[in-house]
């Protein structure tokens, strides 16, 4: 039976960064695979190191310690392979104020070596701008455009050279619907047409709805990875919901989340649930619009961060 | 990657390069003629009856050259740096970081582009001065191997300077207070055979007084060190500066973290 390579490879991947207050390990000892084909997700608080295991991927920064593979290619010795089996769209907004759009895209796949065969090149450039609802604007200067019209071409521009692993770094941060909208069922196309997807983001139910594996990064170490599925139905599975004005009581508080009057509460079983009840109705609250559901991705990922520190033999990991 | 790819990334990047700076020709190109005309008028006029240069060459027509080969050697220099630091400070340069380019494919498409404009500002700056005095060729060749070697230089010093400036004011400083003192006190503006024996010798000791006189000597056919001995110094620090910037480039210094 042939064996698959991994799309994107990461082993024992550690990055320690010196500052003026001494060493900070802003990644240790990452291990995970991220199979071909697959969408997956990269989930973490700011700061957790999704952003650094990107740029070690893609080259930007090098690993103090470990390895990173793209479809077998090392990231370091065989670098060139594994950046044309990339298309990375970053995390900042830039772009090159001296071209016009098609300039941009022409330039970004000569760099990848796809510029000799230009008449199929072209064409692709024009599916690109069509599909990211950039065609009028492929002649107009870069300076010219929208914050949310550069990040259409940033995504285009990693695209361009047609790569099979895509890695897109908080590509809707700041974006409108529309945008959000295009982009997503663009990234889900190429994903059914067999592009491997890694995103991160900070939109959960993003996640939820695309990643169909993901993993969790706190403060530079993987904290859980497992199929969105098994996540969603492994951690707290109930979740109450309701509105408030009064504060909360305060045996409540430390396990709620609270959004203005919107308060939601983890609940595993009904006793749980009559337990909360209780506690409200002898503080003399007055829940309104009380509902009873599912914990979603958001609810999971502030359990998993908030929860003790777990040790690597604790994190679900499923491959 | 093949041989294909490897040449166009190459020759995409030195496009672009190209691309940048002639799409502001009017700053990168018809700003440095004007400045060398402004300069050829002022000086020439005020020294033309007074200054012989070589025995018989009138000031003006010694001071073309020099004006040329300044040019030459000042935008290589911009050329470079002012694209690397604008690409970190601004960010884009993620685009090429990204990129399966090698560090050799950044050197000779940072350091071609230089030379392209170098060539093309000596040539505006040529074409505008030499109405002013007579002058000719006395050995092309010479002209063509000290205006290459001294823009390839330029371009990987400026390629040096991008890469270590982290702001504008770095590049700035590196540009006002090494480049143009090394340039203005190379010989642009007179022999250096006038100069009292300190001067001279220290003059010997600035890489660009070769890269001058040996340009000025493929057209008067007379310098002031025979041609070889500029040739020997500047092709040995044309050496050690594409060294260095091959180094920091394989390295990559301050650019991969």
């Amino acid at each position: 039976m042939p064996v698959t390579l991994p799309a994107i490879s990461f082993r024992n991947v550690a990055k320690t960064y010196s500052g003026a207050r001494g060493a900070i390990k802003a990644l240790d000892d990452v291990s995970f695979d991220i199979h071909a084909g697959e969408f997956f997700g990269l989930l973490g608080p700011n700061g957790a190191g999704k952003t650094t295991l990107i740029s070690i991927l893609a080259g930007l920064a090098r690993a103090s310690g470990g390895t990173v593979k793209v479809l077998g290619h090392d990231v370091v010795t065989d670098y060139a392979a594994a950046r044309r089996s990339l298309g990375i769209v970053p995390q900042e907004l830039v772009f090159d104020p001296f071209f016009s759009v098609r300039e941009a895209l022409r330039i970004q796949s000569g760099y990848f070596g796809v510029r000799h065969d230009k008449k199929a090149n072209d064409a692709w450039i024009d599916e690109l701008l069509a599909n990211l609802g950039l065609a009028d604007k492929a002649d107009a200067n870069m300076r010219q455009l929208s914050g949310g019209m550069k990040r259409r071409v940033l995504v285009a521009q990693a695209l361009v050279h047609r790569p099979p692993v895509i890695v897109l770094d908080e590509p809707t941060a700041g974006v409108d619907v529309e945008l959000r909208q295009t982009l997503w069922q663009f990234v889900a196309r190429l994903n059914r047409e067999g592009h491997t997807v890694l995103l991160t983001t900070h939109y959960l139910e993003e996640a939820e709805a695309l990643c169909g594996r993901l993993a969790m990064l706190k403060q530079g170490r993987i904290v859980a990875l497992d199929r969105t599925s098994a996540l969603l139905a492994g951690t707290a599975s109930t979740m109450l919901r309701f509105k408030m004005d009064a504060p909360l009581p305060a045996s409540l508080a430390a396990q709620s989340r609270v959004t203005g009057r919107i308060v939601q509460i983890t609940a595993h079983d009904a006793h749980e649930v009559e337990t909360i009840l209780g506690v409200l109705r002898a503080a003399g609250c007055q829940p309104e619009d009380l509902e009873i559901g599912r914990a979603d991705l958001e609810d999971v990922f502030l359990e998993i961060m908030n929860g003790p520190p777990r040790t690597i033999s604790q994190v679900r990991v499923a491959v | 990657m093949s041989a294909v790819n490897v040449l166009s990334g190459t020759s995409t990047l030195l496009y672009k390069e190209v691309l940048r700076f002639w799409k502001v020709s009017f700053q990168t190109v018809a700003a440095p003629v004007l400045t060398a005309i402004l300069y050829l008028l002022i000086f020439g006029h005020v020294l033309e009856d007074h200054v012989k240069v070589f025995g018989s060459v009138g000031y003006t027509s010694f001071l073309i050259p020099g004006l040329v080969m300044m040019s030459v050697l000042q935008n290589a220099f911009a050329n470079s740096s002012s694209s690397l630091i604008q690409s970190k400070i601004t960010g884009n340069l993620v685009f090429l970081l990204v990129a399966p380019l090698s560090h050799w494919a950044w050197f000779l498409a940072y350091v071609g582009a230089s030379i392209v404009r170098g060539a093309v500002v000596g040539a505006g700056v040529m074409i505008a001065t030499v109405w002013f005095a007579p002058l000719h060729l006395a050995n092309p060749l010479w002209i063509a191997v000290f205006g290459l070697a001294g823009a390839a230089m330029m371009g990987a010093l400026g390629l040096i300077a991008g890469l270590w400036a982290e702001k504008f004011d770095q590049i700035a400083a590196f540009q006002n207070f090494v480049i143009m003192p090394m340039t203005f006190l190379s010989g642009v503006f007179y022999s250096v055979g006038s100069l009292p024996p300190f001067w001279k010798a220290v003059s010997h000791l600035n890489p660009f007084f070769y890269m001058i006189d040996g340009f000025r000597h493929g057209f008067f056919g007379v310098s002031d060190v025979s041609p070889w001995t500029s040739l020997a110094v500047v092709g040995g620090s044309l050496i050690v500066v594409c060294a260095l910037c091959v180094h920091l480039l394989r390295v990559g210094y301050k650019i991969r973290h």
